[in-house]
């Protein structure tokens, strides 16, 4: 099982190094000079290659590229063209806000999700089972911006129990678990928890339905187990890929809340994209995606190391 | 020749022709009598009529403004859905935006379906070292989560239609890629492909011949499995104001426009999302039911 690790692990290099080259690219493919923001329209040549030279743009791709990897290795992403503050900073800061709002909205998904997948599989082909098949294409199949707007105007434009936007009273981002930040998140959580919860409550089904045919259930079944005890059965064997598609949902959200913050007026990194793009700031996109992305290798490499920790047959498959 | 190869055998009345049931006409018949899928089916046809024919259909221009119009309420005569944010007729606008959304949503798709399932058979068929470079490159793709690959794309390439496209586009080739590879690489170990070697075919026949009949079908249904998620990524690119830009009839761009009015319009507001998720849930259900057909198979 050590080998099967370290063979997974060496793998991921390859891929992180890949993941920076394609971030780095980034800039590269950007239409027109990656200096147009900071240029005054009347600079003059001077300036220009001055600057060039300043930001590295002068010398060739390969050792650009070279550079850049060593410095961000270095916790180091380049100044925000916009603010001239280190990218590494900002998005250190919003990154921790999509990760609470991510790992909330993963937990509710994952807790219906379960609820509504082993219902469904244990009572196949029952109505709780159509039930439960049509919320989870419900969840697929919503957009989740849109879900966004409709909470909003259900509860905060029409019921007024929750706030509409933002991450705390009086807009401030120091972050607490009270009710006074609980209820900006309420909202923004439950939207971001529709879509784990319909892939989560999908495949939980399958596995229930698959595993209750096998035999080890049926002769747990023969000898006299009670339905509780089957059941403990089934959560055991079905638990560590429930867990992995956890996992690998968490960081889809993290990668896709960009749409769901842009509704709330979340302070997160899709907040934090958003002003990258409108603003043509390079440097922060480029350091944002990169984070983002490496998270999410990370958390793939994460969730397959502890489910074959759980599972040591997928070692030796 | 033909005189020995034709048995001169006796009268022998042949059997009374009964072929048997092609595969596809075989999953067509099953997904007939999937009601759910049929319902699908009905509302991705009523889509379609809708795209095509919708200039037609729009009681009203859907371009035209008027000040004295703004965000009128569901039902306002002359109004049968409301007004958006400059006064224009809601409903001509979801009509006639049926086409571009629907374009925005199904072209990177197809798109994707041709350029991943030729990359992903090459892989599949060539295995070895080509194998190795193609679909190591392509996991780097498949190691961006996919709505912050568009996003980035298309941020950085900025917006407009074109540049949504090609995002999405290469979002998805990675993902068709891959089960094309994997499709690919069980068909080319199977007897058959075995002995078309043998008896000398090139490698291109091969494909031609005995590959793509075999792996098209399973491909592309994973490619329908991907137009819902492809609808929800385009239109929240221009939702975000990464897509199709104003005046254009586009649902996740009126979306966008019609945030200002969840207060004072809030049933107008959430309408271009509710068509979003109807053909995005429709797309679904018919991949859905298409793939437990093509499953079947008894």
């Amino acid at each position: 099982m050590l080998a099967y690790l370290f063979r997974r692990i060496v793998y991921t290099l390859p891929i992180m190094l890949g993941v920076a080259l394609v971030c780095f690219s980034l800039v590269h493919i950007a239409p027109g000079d990656p200096l147009v923001s900071v240029l005054p329209a009347d600079a003059s040549a001077e300036l220009q290659t001055q600057l060039r030279a300043v930001y590295g743009f002068d010398r060739p791709l390969p050792e650009q590229f070279a550079r850049w990897t060593w410095r961000a290795l270095h916790g180091d992403l380049g100044l925000s063209i916009a603010t001239s503050r280190p990218v590494a900073a900002e998005v250190l800061r919003a990154v921790l806000n999509t990760l609470r709002l991510a790992v909330v909205g993963t937990a509710i998904g994952f807790v219906f999700g379960c609820l509504f997948g082993f219902v469904a599989g244990y009572f196949r082909n029952s109505w709780p089972d159509r039930l439960a098949s049509m919320l989870s294409v419900l969840g697929v199949s919503v957009p989740h911006y849109w879900l966004g707007m409709v909470l909003v105007i259900v509860f905060s434009s029409q019921l007024m129990w929750l706030p509409a936007t933002g991450a705390g009273p009086g807009g401030s981002d120091q972050w607490a678990w009270d009710w006074e930040h609980l209820q900006f998140m309420l909202l923004p959580a439950l939207t971001m928890s529709v879509i784990p919860m319909g892939i989560i409550a999908r495949t939980v089904r399958a596995l229930v339905a698959e595993l209750l045919d096998q035999e080890f259930i049926i002769g747990l079944r023969a000898k006299g187990l009670t339905h509780l005890g089957v059941f403990r059965h089934v959560v055991k064997n079905a638990a560590p890929t429930a867990l992995a598609v956890m996992g690998l949902q968490l960081g889809y959200l993290l990668g896709g809340s960009i749409l769901i913050e842009t509704v709330f007026s979340w302070p997160g990194t899709g907040f934090l994209l958003n002003a990258a793009i409108f603003q043509r700031d390079l440097p922060l996109l480029q350091g944002t995606i990169l984070v983002l992305a490496l998270f999410f290798v990370l958390l793939n490499l994460l969730v397959d190391v502890l489910q074959t920790l759980l599972d040591p047959r997928i070692a030796r498959s | 020749m033909a005189a020995i190869l034709t048995p001169t055998a006796p009268d022998v009345q042949p059997l009374p022709a009964q072929r048997s049931r092609g595969y596809w006409s075989s999953v067509l018949l099953r997904l007939r009598r999937d009601p759910v899928a049929m319902a699908a089916a009905a509302v991705v046809l009523l889509l379609v009529v809708l795209a095509i024919a919708g200039p037609w259909i729009a009681p009203a221009d859907p371009y035209a403004s008027s000040m004295f119009k703004r965000l009128k309420p569901i039902g306002t005569p002359g109004l049968p859905l409301g007004s958006d944010e400059l006064g224009r007729d809601l409903l001509s606008r979801l009509i006639v935006g049926t086409r571009l959304s629907l374009f925005m949503g199904i072209t990177p798709v197809l798109c994707a379906f041709a350029i991943g399932a030729a990359i992903g058979i090459v892989a599949g068929y060539a295995g070895g070292l080509v194998n190795t470079a193609i679909m190591r490159t392509i996991d780097v793709f498949y190691a961006f989560p996919s709505v912050l690959l568009a996003i980035a794309l298309s941020g950085t390439l900025g917006a407009g239609v074109v540049n949504s496209l090609i995002s999405l586009t290469i979002v998805f080739i990675p993902q068709i890629a891959r089960v094309a590879e994997s499709v690919t690489t069980q068909v080319r170990g199977r007897d058959y492909v075995e002995a078309a070697r043998a008896s000398g075919a090139g490698a291109f026949t091969i494909v031609r011949v005995h590959v793509l009949g075999n792996v098209l079908g399973p491909i592309f249904v994973y490619a329908t499995s991907l137009v819902a998620v492809s609808m929800i990524l385009a239109s929240g690119l221009s939702f975000l104001g990464l897509g199709v830009k104003p005046p254009e009839p586009e649902w996740g761009l009126m979306l966008n426009t019609l945030r200002t009015a969840i207060y004072t319009q809030p049933l107008v507001a959430a309408l271009p999302g509710l068509m979003i998720f109807i053909t995005s849930i429709s797309f679904n259900l018919l991949s859905d039911g298409l793939r437990s057909a093509m499953d079947n198979k008894s």
